[in-house]
């Protein structure tokens, strides 16, 4: 195919791109702003960084949020790649329709409905509100993203790969764990790294399912926020956007290296 | 290398399969039941139980409901409970004009901004289908990107832009563009650009992948036969990109309804949004009927909307097979 790179078509993007970025950057910039307001430039300053670290209810926000959104993540991506085998695998099973129904229509859901509902079910079976609720509430939204993200690998998987292994008398269960898994590892750890930042993120779902001594990081943003914007946020912001840029990088680094290791190894076994 | 005898072997490979077979079956039971039942308790029965509670009444207690259709007085009890089912909350609903104008806000808000972010997202798919080959995995990075990090991070940034000393109109008003700060912030215009802003990776993600599987010689076939640009695009690029256009708005509009964030943060407290109306009532007037209720008839006005997406990412994932 020619692709015509044409003049709108640069335009097009280098705006796009800049409007999806300028606020992001501004922010940033204004971390490291020495004024107090956010939008008058005052001079290079850390100060903001170190009073961040000073300040006890963030810190613990962070650690709670962290805690939530591994645990969560991980026990997601288990159940979302269940999820996702069944949706690619078993095309008929009674209750299928309702299934898919169940992993698709969270991702559109809006937040306050998901949100209430969950709290109502913790309330009627009377589960206190607090760190265990929001990990399962974010479970549960999660593993969904993660079932369309591991689904969308194992759908252009190639079968007779599997169908060799049972051939040579692989169990179905030592196949998946010897051939699928490793095949569709980058989609799962995707999944989790999307699972995490998700978690890391949400605002609405964990103010409705959270409780005493359980506040997230988003909610202790959106209180302050609602106060002002302060520089002090801005660097809070900023590490949180770096942790997850270093994140996304290093497993991207990670997945071209598998990559290339993948296309040396194919190499070898034509030439074998 | 017994695996290879069992194989060349028919006799002794039926043996070795019923067990297997055995096992694979309660293996692939386990696969299915484990996220079927996760999601039924934690995403089915909930609603069940929002609209369960939105049938009670408010009391003032822990939890600040009154209980209704409980087992706990056993089947008769069950059945008076069900006697006694008040519609109140649904009639109150209706009678308070605030919700009805929330409901239809909300859709209007989410309509008209689902409409701008295909506007704008379209340009910029098309640009990155149309852009080499080498640069395009670059491009769909940095469009995945922002959806990384925290979209309220990400609505918190525009405050500083928008506000009326903030950089926006600094910048005009030092380009002497304008002669007065304009008001954006707590406007249905920031509501607006937040929404845009925040969804549009949703909607040039599908747009692009449709995009990309396009048949570009269609279009310089069209132009050999000497239809204009515009009319190659509505003819023929536009129409093969409309599975991309239906998902990229389901994605946008459908959340979009519900948002509470940004018109919370960016619309101040004179515009109205249903998301922002159910937080309210649960959170400043601890009325949880009467926010179950909302959510009930906030849920119906998207069902519709909600099942076509279902139905576009069954055909999808039927596609990709």
């Amino acid at each position: 195919m020619n692709a015509t790179w044409s003049r709108f078509n640069i335009t097009s993007i280098v705006l796009g791109f800049a409007f999806l970025y300028l606020p992001i950057v501004l922010l940033i910039v204004f971390s490291f702003n020495e004024s107090k307001l956010v939008t008058v430039w005052g001079g290079f300053s850390t100060k903001w960084y170190v009073s961040l670290f000073h300040n006890q209810g963030l810190m613990d926000a962070t650690w709670v949020t962290a805690r939530v959104g591994v645990i969560s993540a991980t026990v997601a991506t288990v159940l979302g790649t269940l999820a996702a085998i069944t949706l690619t695998r078993y095309t008929r099973f009674k209750g299928r329709v309702l299934f898919s129904g169940m992993v698709f229509a969270p991702l559109v859901m809006p937040e306050v409905i998901t949100g209430l509902s969950l709290l109502l079910l913790f309330v009627a079976v009377g589960l206190d509100r607090g760190f265990f609720t929001v990990t399962l509430a974010h479970t549960t939204l999660t593993m969904c993203f993660v079932a369309v993200v591991v689904q969308s690998r194992l759908v252009s998987f190639d079968r007779s790969l599997e169908e060799a292994a049972m051939d040579l008398g692989a169990p179905p269960v030592k196949t998946f764990f010897q051939i699928t898994l490793p095949v569709i590892m980058p989609a799962i750890v995707s999944g989790w790294m999307l699972a995490f930042t998700l978690s890391l993120d949400d605002l609405v779902i964990a103010s409705f399912t959270s409780g005493p001594g359980a506040t997230t990081l988003p909610m202790k943003i959106y209180s302050q926020v609602r106060l002002g914007v302060t520089p002090e946020i801005n660097a809070a912001c900023t590490i949180l956007i770096a942790v997850v840029a270093i994140g996304v990088i290093i497993a991207s680094i990670a997945n071209k290296r598998r990559e290339v290791q993948r296309q040396r190894d194919e190499q070898a076994a034509q030439r074998g | 290398m017994s695996n290879i005898a069992a194989t060349a072997a028919p006799s002794s490979e039926t043996a070795a399969a019923l067990p297997t077979r055995l096992a694979k079956g309660f293996v692939d039971r386990l696969v299915i039941i484990v996220p079927y039942l996760w999601l039924l308790f934690f995403f089915l029965v909930p609603f069940v139980i929002v609209f369960k509670i939105s049938l009670s009444q408010t009391a003032i207690s822990m939890p600040p409901y009154t209980p209704v259709l409980d087992f706990t007085d056993g089947v008769s009890g069950f059945l008076a409970g069900l006697r006694e089912l008040n519609f109140d909350n649904y009639t109150w609903l209706t009678q308070d004009a605030l919700y009805f104008n929330a409901y239809v806000t909300s859709l209007i808000i989410a309509g008209i901004s689902t409409i701008l972010t295909l506007i704008v997202g379209y340009p910029i798919a098309y640009g990155m289908a149309r852009a080499p080959a080498t640069v395009r995995p670059i491009l769909l990075m940095l469009v995945i990107l922002p959806f990384w990090t925290s979209f309220l991070i990400r609505v918190y940034a525009w405050i500083g832009i928008l506000k009326p000393e903030g950089l926006l109109n600094q910048m005009l008003l030092s380009l002497h563009l304008i002669s007065q700060p304009l008001v954006i912030l707590n406007t249905y215009t920031a509501i607006f650009i937040g929404i845009v802003y925040s969804y549009l990776p949703f909607m040039v993600l599908p747009l692009y992948s449709s995009l990309e599987k396009m048949d570009y010689s269609l279009i310089e076939a069209a132009q050999d036969l000497g239809c204009p640009p515009t009319g190659a695009f509505w003819k023929i690029t536009f129409p093969l990109s409309l599975p991309g256009v239906i998902a990229g708005c389901l994605l946008v509009f459908i959340p979009a309804v519900g948002e509470f964030v940004i018109p919370d943060l960016l619309g101040g407290s004179q515009t109205l949004m249903i998301g922002k109306t159910l937080w309210n009532e649960f959170f400043a007037n601890r009325d949880w009927p009467v926010s179950s209720a909302v959510a009930v008839i906030l849920l119906l006005v998207l069902t519709v909307p909600i099942m076509f997406f279902q139905q576009a990412q069954a055909r999808a994932q039927e596609q990709g097979k």
